[in-house]
């Protein structure tokens, strides 16, 4: 091996790409959720329509969202990497364990937090990626031109209870993912400073809660109100 | 698992003179004493280990097993004692577990080269008040292995962040910092502890109080290191 792949195949580099790849993520989220308040217009969805054909159209969009798979990717490569060594590392487990005297919840099921959010992930890819992409939607005439309608898809699923269900207990997931995993990442990246850290601290917690929030209330609203 | 019952504890006993009197009581009846670790009694060696009551060291906070009092305890309680349990520490016997892991890694690059020649002059290389009271802090590590123990990976790394702050702040060690670090970073992974993922279990549970500010200074180190140093 050699410096490059020691560097990065050592547990303390392996965090490190865990951490760049995470706080990438978190970007992602923000970008995501305000592209997705074109859906609260009220204007039967040609905002949201016309939005999500730059996003499936533009080459620089479509250049990011091969990074982004790749930050999926090594982010949940490590995750799997590190969880088996770190099972590994204690092969017999103790009788008598009180781990909550020590640490929180959120931080000891970062890989339970974030099987449910892969599972979420794929069924959302599945219902509104790979249609607005790959084509199978319904067709809808904005200014003579015609465009996928995407909006329509999304009134019809949050029609459904379970799926609004699913989407909120997934939020939920996230935001406790992000609770502990957004300031971990700048310990994994050695950012530790007495001025910044208490801020960064605080940030995350905010930024996890109302990121969350955010996504969570786009099916609340089409179940309730539309 | 097997229960002892156990009489005539006092409350200011610690829990080693507890384990005495087990021992003597299973002696005198011909049975196998139940072998633990410990030393200074004095909570410096980092000897003593023992997973009490499913916490390291015991229930009390910035405290080594000899330091725990059985006043902490209630009368008739059952007191569940395992050893530290990690692939690293392999068991030797009942409590007692191999912790020269520790040892390898520290003889990795936990260690400033001194030359011979003429000794300095006392206070010759100026060093900050802050710098060193962090130091300081860092090397009141002893060793005993409850990072690992507590740790839902069983992650070594509060020890090594602790080794490697210690000496990588300090004038006398900047010189082998980038060595040091590598190394002993690698040494750590050949040991098969696991990875950290930032629970600060280790943190609340070590007896002497070494901070997570260690492991992000590691984690710098470690970061500069592989990015600047010559080793490839």
């Amino acid at each position: 091996m050699n410096w490059f792949t020691k560097t990065f195949s050592s547990t303390v580099g392996r965090k490190i790409i865990m951490a760049v790849t995470g706080l990438f993520l978190c970007s992602f989220l923000v970008v995501h959720l305000i592209g997705n308040l074109q859906l609260f217009r009220n204007d039967g969805g040609e905002a949201f329509n016309v939005y999500s054909h730059f996003m499936a159209s533009n080459p620089i969009i479509r250049v990011m969202e091969i990074i982004l798979v790749l930050g999926f990717v090594f982010h949940i490569y490590d995750a799997l990497v590190l969880t088996r060594r770190n099972k590994a590392a204690r092969p017999v487990s103790y009788a008598n364990n009180h781990p909550e005297e020590n640490s929180s919840w959120a931080s000891r099921n970062m890989g339970l937090l974030g099987t449910i959010i892969l599972v979420f992930l794929i069924i959302h890819l599945w219902n509104f990626f790979v249609p607005a992409r790959f084509g199978g939607l319904d067709g809808v005439v904005i200014e003579d031109v015609e465009y996928d309608n995407l909006y329509l898809r999304v009134v019809e699923s949050f029609q459904i209870w379970w799926y609004v269900a699913i989407y909120v207990i997934s939020m939920v997931a996230l935001a406790y993912h992000l609770i502990h995993g957004f300031q971990s990442a700048f310990q994994s990246l050695g950012l530790d400073h007495k001025k910044y850290t208490p801020f960064i601290q605080k940030f995350g917690v905010a930024f996890s809660i109302l990121v969350c929030l955010g996504f969570a209330v786009i099916p609340l609203y089409f179940f309730f109100l539309v | 698992m097997v229960t002892y019952p156990i009489k005539g504890i006092s409350p200011d006993m610690s829990f080693l003179e507890m384990m005495d009197v087990l021992n003597e009581e299973l002696l005198l009846k011909g049975e196998d004493p139940v072998a633990f670790d410990h030393d200074c009694r004095e909570g410096i060696c980092g000897m003593c280990s023992l997973f009490i009551n499913g916490r390291p060291h015991g229930p009390e906070r910035g405290t080594t097993t000899c330091q725990l009092h059985m006043r902490h305890f209630k009368d008739g309680d059952t007191i569940t004692i395992e050893p530290w349990r990690a692939a690293a520490f392999p068991v030797h016997k009942d409590l007692v577990v191999d912790r020269s892991a520790f040892d390898r890694i520290q003889q990795a690059g936990g260690y400033v080269s001194v030359n011979t020649g003429g000794v300095p002059d006392a206070n010759t290389i100026p060093i900050s008040k802050s710098i060193a009271d962090k130091a300081f802090d860092a090397a009141t590590c002893i060793g005993c292995g409850a990072c690992v123990a507590a740790c839902k990976n069983a992650s070594a790394i509060l020890f090594v962040s602790a080794k490697v702050s210690q000496l990588s702040m300090l004038p006398q060690g900047k010189t082998e910092r980038k060595t040091r670090v590598e190394n002993m970073v690698a040494q750590m992974d050949i040991e098969g502890f696991g990875s950290c993922t930032n629970t600060g279990a280790c943190a609340v549970e070590c007896p002497v109080g070494i901070s997570l500010e260690n492991i992000d200074m590691l984690r710098s180190e470690f970061i500069f290191a592989k990015a600047t140093s010559e080793n490839l």
